[in-house]
């Protein structure tokens, strides 16, 4: 590793594992280096995509355009009725308003807008100069909803006010503060809500089947396909299963304490994973023998048809390697898994907020060799990536043309996946990507990998 | 339908912006100084901005886009933000190794009153900037104008900081680039050099944002418009600035500064605004119009010639910025066509009267507005009045299109679905053509769609 310049101060951030050496633990959860192109973005962008997939409710983005402009409907989480979160609403603050603030323009256009469109609720982002010039969103939030008899929610989403996962925290306190108003008269004892999952491509839809099939109510998504009413019954339920835990796990812990509802991490990515994410709600009825029996009877139809057709991608795939640079840490746990299963192994793995735990869990699942990386940069990704010759790029929208750049296969396992990667028709999907990129005919007209044709 | 919501009463609204049609300062600074070679734009705020940015020209270019941020955090925006900029610059010649590192400010660094001018004079004083390496600025609040302002702020700031004028007037003209695409730079640059005039065009993001696949990821492309032709052009004879709204400011900072004279123009999309470009490059720098641009030229008003039946009468509702707006809707009246609603979210009276001049003499029924509340749901609600047979904007438009059910062209930035606008002009006569060629797609495949049996015709 000695060859490729690291930014300074941000050794501590990256390693490599070697066996039998002892390691000091990964510097993680801080803020970038001033200078960094950092892949990270902000809190409000935290909390923007958090929310983002409420589709009854209005989304107003209270501050200059630019945030709202940024944020329309760039993820694909889909919904199957109300549409309203698709929209962009701005108060498009002026340099009048930074100076005079802005809380009468907020004022109304919350009310236009709520006449306008007749939601169930309304989200206010926060942004950096809103808490600057200290508009009272509170109050304006409070009088609005005095006046129009919908829940008015203020989301503290200032950019500055710490990394991604602190928007997770406000869109969460702000879900949290809904969360206990609805009626839960006539929800089942066998109940689940399932947190951050967004339903990008359907994604949702195709778990709460495997759920439903168990015979087991799932009360809401949050947020996927969301609906206010839904998540203002979520107190109903009684177990809350997480899958994206970097996003949800404050607010599991909330509901724990105030409601007393127990939670388990799951992970909808890979046959290992997907399986286990439905025995392990299995376990927590055992009351209910036959809800076992039903995860099952899932697990064995569905792997029935998919082991076989993953075996075409397996043989062509085995001994390629991948590199892993995603949003949240315990996505890389399940793609490490789901890789190995088509016969590739992971030789850089990292992400832009996981946390110590995370990290130390990753350096037990990765092999030796394999480089681990927190808050990574462009110049540090395609070193790695040439250094340890991979052959995929798992990443976001900012990675992609990085790794064709590079001549390598990529698959977007962010915002922008156009079909489920989740469940077991996702790890089918999933594979069917990875072989279509990694053994695409354009690589034989490529220079690749540094190299030259 | 996804816009079901759009009501067609249209009322005036005290604050609120429905799906804006425009964006904010920051990503035109950046996408201007991605247009200077070897240089890193810096942004000086919150991360999210500089992601933001990031991601979304990189979903219009499928192209890595590299920018710097200050990451401010809550210490940076009560005591400021120097130590952050500072400390950045310091970051990037060590780690990322620029030969300039572009910095513009943000909502927030403004807000608190950053001074980048006093922040960068000091790391030049500290030592921070390494000999030879150069560090500018632009002032972009956010909460002023819109992407189209920050762009032209950043062009003046790369003309003001780096033009000098050595007293020895160089034989080369400056052609200052309004917002445009690589591709539109690219011809610009190949028709001065059809007319024989040698030309410093700046900004140049051609061979940056458009870079071919090599096998490697290049921080650096090898395009843009390097530090010594960027000097020079303070000693060329004159400036051409194509766009009053995003290329002039510079045109006049140039002037002031080095004494260049310069002459504003069009964007030139369309005949009109390339036959005054042609004209006013032949004529400043005395060159004579070659063959083959009158034959380029001819074979424009050909094709204008033998579809106007297809064209003429066609109602058209535009959406976009200013310096591309005013030659299209242009072009469209060339055309025979008929504006009927246009719309751009960019603010400025300048802007207003140019177009209202455009109108009054040829289309004076047509809608127009720009600026506050002048955005895309106003633009459907008039679509919705007075319906029309084409649109055309950028990617946010579809929803328009696919609601309204009326053909869809993309133009102006962001295109986040469609590929092309980084490779084929839409400037000169030969994009021009490209325009048309587009424009007749949309119509004539929309009218054998839904052309009855009996009416569904073979030529056309």
């Amino acid at each position: 590793m000695e060859q490729i310049t690291i930014l300074e101060g941000r050794q501590k951030q990256i390693f490599e594992k070697k066996n039998g050496v002892t390691q000091p633990d990964i510097a993680c959860d801080t803020s970038s280096l001033s200078g960094s192109v950092s892949q990270r973005a902000c809190v409000f962008c935290g909390s923007r995509v958090v929310l983002y997939p409420v589709a009854d409710a209005i989304h107003l983005v209270h501050g200059p355009i630019g945030c709202a402009a940024y944020t329309w409907d760039i993820r694909g989480a889909v919904s199957s009725g109300p549409e309203l979160h698709r929209l962009s609403f701005s108060t498009d603050l002026q340099e009048m308003d930074v100076i005079y603030g802005g809380e009468k323009k907020l004022y109304h256009s919350l009310i236009e807008l709520i006449e306008q469109y007749k939601p169930k609720a309304a989200f206010i982002y926060s942004t950096c100069i809103v808490g600057l010039i200290g508009d009272d969103i509170e109050a304006v939030c409070k009088k609005v909803a005095k006046e129009t008899g919908i829940p008015v929610l203020p989301v503290h989403s200032e950019g500055f006010k710490g990394t991604k996962k602190d928007g997770y925290k406000a869109a969460c306190h702000a879900l949290m503060k809904l969360i206990g108003t609805g009626s839960i008269d006539e929800i089942s004892k066998y109940s689940i809500n399932i947190l951050g999952e967004f339903n990008l491509a359907g994604e949702a839809w195709i778990i709460r089947k495997y759920y439903e099939k168990m015979g087991i109510e799932v009360v809401s998504t949050l947020t996927g396909d969301g609906r206010i009413d839904a998540v203002r019954r979520a107190h109903g339920a009684t177990l809350n299963v997480v899958q994206c835990s970097g996003s949800m796990t404050w607010l599991a812990k909330e509901m724990e304490e105030k409601y007393g509802i127990p939670y388990i991490r799951v992970s909808y990515f890979g046959i290992e994973d997907m399986s286990k994410s439905l025995y392990d709600v299995a376990k927590h009825f055992p009351d209910r023998p036959d809800i076992m029996d039903a995860a099952k009877q899932v697990v064995s139809e569905e792997v029935k048809t998919l082991y076989p057709s993953l075996q075409k991608f397996k043989k062509a795939l085995t001994g390629k390697k991948a590199a892993i640079y995603v949003g949240g840490a315990f996505k890389t746990f399940s793609l490490i898994k789901a890789l190995r299963s088509i016969g590739m192994s992971v030789v850089l793995a990292g992400s832009q907020t996981g946390n110590k735990d995370d990290y130390a869990r990753l350096k037990e699942m990765c092999d030796e060799g394999t480089v681990i990386v927190d808050d990574s940069n462009p110049v540090e990704l395609s070193k790695f990536i040439l250094e340890k010759e991979a052959d995929l790029l798992i990443g976001g929208v900012k990675e992609r043309p990085i790794a064709f750049k590079l001549g390598i296969g990529f698959c977007d396992h962010n915002h922008e996946r156009k079909i489920p990667l989740a469940g077991f028709i996702g790890m089918y999907n999933f594979a069917l990507e990875v072989y279509q990129s990694v053994m695409s005919p354009v690589w034989q007209f490529a220079p690749r990998k540094g190299g030259t044709l | 339908m996804l816009l079901r919501h759009t009501s067609k009463e249209v009322k005036e609204r005290e604050g609120l912006t429905i799906n804006p049609a425009k964006t904010c300062q920051p990503i035109g600074a950046m996408y201007a100084a991605l247009g200077i070679h070897g240089c890193l734009p810096h942004s000086h705020g919150s991360q999210g901005c500089c992601s933001y940015h990031r991601s979304t020209l990189t979903r219009h270019y499928k192209e890595p886009v590299m920018a710097a941020t200050s990451s401010f955090t809550e210490g940076a925006s009560v005591f400021g933000g120097q130590a952050n900029l500072l400390a950045a610059i310091e970051t990037i010649f060590s780690v990322y190794e620029p030969d300039i590192i572009a910095v513009h400010s943000t909502c927030l660094s403004e807000t608190i009153g950053d001074d980048l001018q006093q922040i960068t004079r000091k790391a030049k004083d500290d030592g921070k900037i390494p000999e030879g390496k150069y560090v500018i600025f632009a002032s972009t609040p956010s909460f002023i104008g819109s992407h189209i302002t920050g762009y032209a702020n950043m062009v003046t700031g790369i003309a003001t900081q780096f033009a000098v004028s050595t007293g020895v007037k160089k034989h080369q003209y400056n052609i200052i680039a309004g917002w445009m695409e690589p591709s539109d730079m690219r011809e610009i640059k190949r028709l001065s050099k059809e007319l024989g005039v040698k030309i410093v065009l700046f900004p140049d993001t051609s061979d940056v944002l458009d870079a071919p696949q090599t096998g490697k990821h290049v921080f650096y492309p090898k395009g843009g418009t390097t530090v010594e032709e960027l000097k020079s052009a303070g000693d060329s004879l004159a400036s051409l600035a194509l766009g009053s709204i995003s290329a002039e400011p510079a045109a006049i900072a140039l002037e002031k500064s080095c004494k260049v004279p310069f002459e504003t123009l069009d964007i030139p999309i369309g005949l009109s605004a390339t036959d005054r470009f042609i004209m006013a490059l032949s004529k400043v720098a005395g060159v004579k119009v070659p063959d083959e641009i009158t034959a380029e030229r001819g074979r424009l008003v050909d094709v204008m010639a033998d579809m106007e039946q297809y064209l003429y009468g066609k109602r058209v509702a535009l959406f976009g910025d200013p310096d591309q707006l005013l030659p299209l809707t242009e072009f469209l009246l060339d055309l025979n066509m008929k504006p009927v609603h246009i719309v751009s979210g960019t603010p400025g009276q300048r802007f207003e009267k140019q177009m209202r001049k455009l109108l009054d003499a040829r289309s004076p029924e047509t809608n127009f507005r720009n600026g506050l509340q002048a955005d895309m749901f106003l633009l459907h609600q008039w679509m919705k009045n007075e319906p029309v047979d084409l649109l055309i904007g950028n990617t946010y438009g579809k929803y328009m299109a696919r609601d309204e059910d009326v053909p869809f062209i993309r133009f102006g930035f962001p295109i986040l679905d469609r590929i092309g606008h980084s490779y084929f002009p839409n400037v000169g006569y030969s994009g021009s053509l490209r325009l048309v060629e587009k424009l007749l797609n949309a119509l004539m495949d929309r009218q054998d769609r839904d052309a009855l049996e009996e009416k569904f015709e073979l030529v056309m």
